[in-house]
């Protein structure tokens, strides 16, 4: 299983990560906002994370990191 | 568990101050990636200029220098004079870059100055609220060009890759985009030839990346990305348009 964490007060909730994923699991929390106001990203079914890190190429924030 | 991907220790922890879906955090990632992975990161000296980017002293875990606007290509040059040695790099937006600093831009890559410039184009002012820039491409809205920007009025965008490639003195000149995964990994590659192509003294090096402005673009951020790939992209072809892609 592979983990990706977001770091949630750097996150601005642009949602570039959620479109980059190619499994369709990082998603931005709507029941939650960090700091600065923003719905962050989590992803949402790490057991079906492959590690690719695209949603870490496109942050803008590099505010994920990934492990495997 | 290993680590596949974690923030290189040549940024800062500093958080950055762009609007949500703003490209430069990315390229700002690459660049630091590149400086690290040719192991020449904690030796470089960068650049920052006037316009969104002013604060990227503060972001790089390398030595930095504020330059006046537009004349980050004269302080690199005296840089690199005096610190042959060193990877010497500009980190300019279109503003910077293609408006206030042509001069500037022009005059060191037609004397072959051994720096490499990034060159942020996002076809509009970000810092000042938007206003049309030399890069806004014909028909584009602005808050200084509410009908989109007339060519009888106006003039045409200026494509500077275009241009510097046919100065003597430049060596490597290669436009990217940011906008896709893909793309980002070209990017990075790009910024890596020009970097070593600098530091084999090859002469002046830049590499164009098409950066989205989704504040101003009054766009979403994955909007803006579409309105990159499907506007900016046939406006301003991608390519290496100088020097041979290693």
């Amino acid at each position: 299983m592979a983990s990706v964490t977001v770091n949630e007060e750097l996150c601005k909730g642009c949602g570039l990560c959620v479109d980059a994923c190619p499994k369709n699991i990082m998603r931005l929390d709507s029941a939650k906002i960090n700091q600065k106001g923003y719905h962050t990203a989590h992803c949402a079914e790490p057991e079906n994370c492959i590690a690719c890190a695209f949603c870490a190429t496109m942050c803008p924030e590099v505010a994920i990191t990934v492990e495997k | 568990m290993a680590v596949v991907f974690e923030k290189t220790e040549l940024l800062t922890d500093l958080p950055m101050h762009y609007c949500p879906g703003c490209t430069h955090g990315i390229i700002h990632r690459i660049v630091a990636e590149a400086l690290d992975e040719l192991g020449i990161g904690k030796t470089a000296v960068g650049v920052a200029p006037v316009g969104c980017a002013v604060f990227a002293y503060d972001y790089f875990n390398c030595d930095m220098m504020e330059a006046a606007h537009g004349r980050a290509p004269a302080v690199a040059t005296g840089i690199k004079r005096v610190c042959p040695d060193k990877c010497v790099f500009t980190y300019q937006g279109d503003g910077d870059l293609a408006s206030i600093g042509t001069a500037e831009i022009v005059h060191a890559a037609t004397r072959g100055e051994k720096i490499t410039a990034i060159f942020v184009n996002n076809a509009i002012y970000g810092m000042t609220g938007g206003q049309m820039a030399p890069t806004t491409l014909p028909g584009q809205v602005t808050t200084t060009s509410p009908n989109g920007r007339d060519v009888e009025h106006c003039g045409y965008p200026v494509p500077m890759c275009e241009m510097l490639a046919t100065l003597s003195g430049s060596a490597y000149i290669q436009r990217v985009s940011v906008h896709d995964v893909k793309h980002v990994k070209a990017a990075k590659k790009a910024i890596k030839n020009a970097f070593a192509a600098q530091m084999e003294n090859k002469g002046f090096t830049m590499i164009e990346v098409l950066s989205t402005c989704p504040t101003n673009w009054g766009l979403s951020p994955l909007e803006a990305v579409q309105w990159l790939k499907d506007n900016m992209i046939p406006a301003y072809p991608l390519g290496v348009f100088k020097g041979a892609e290693a």
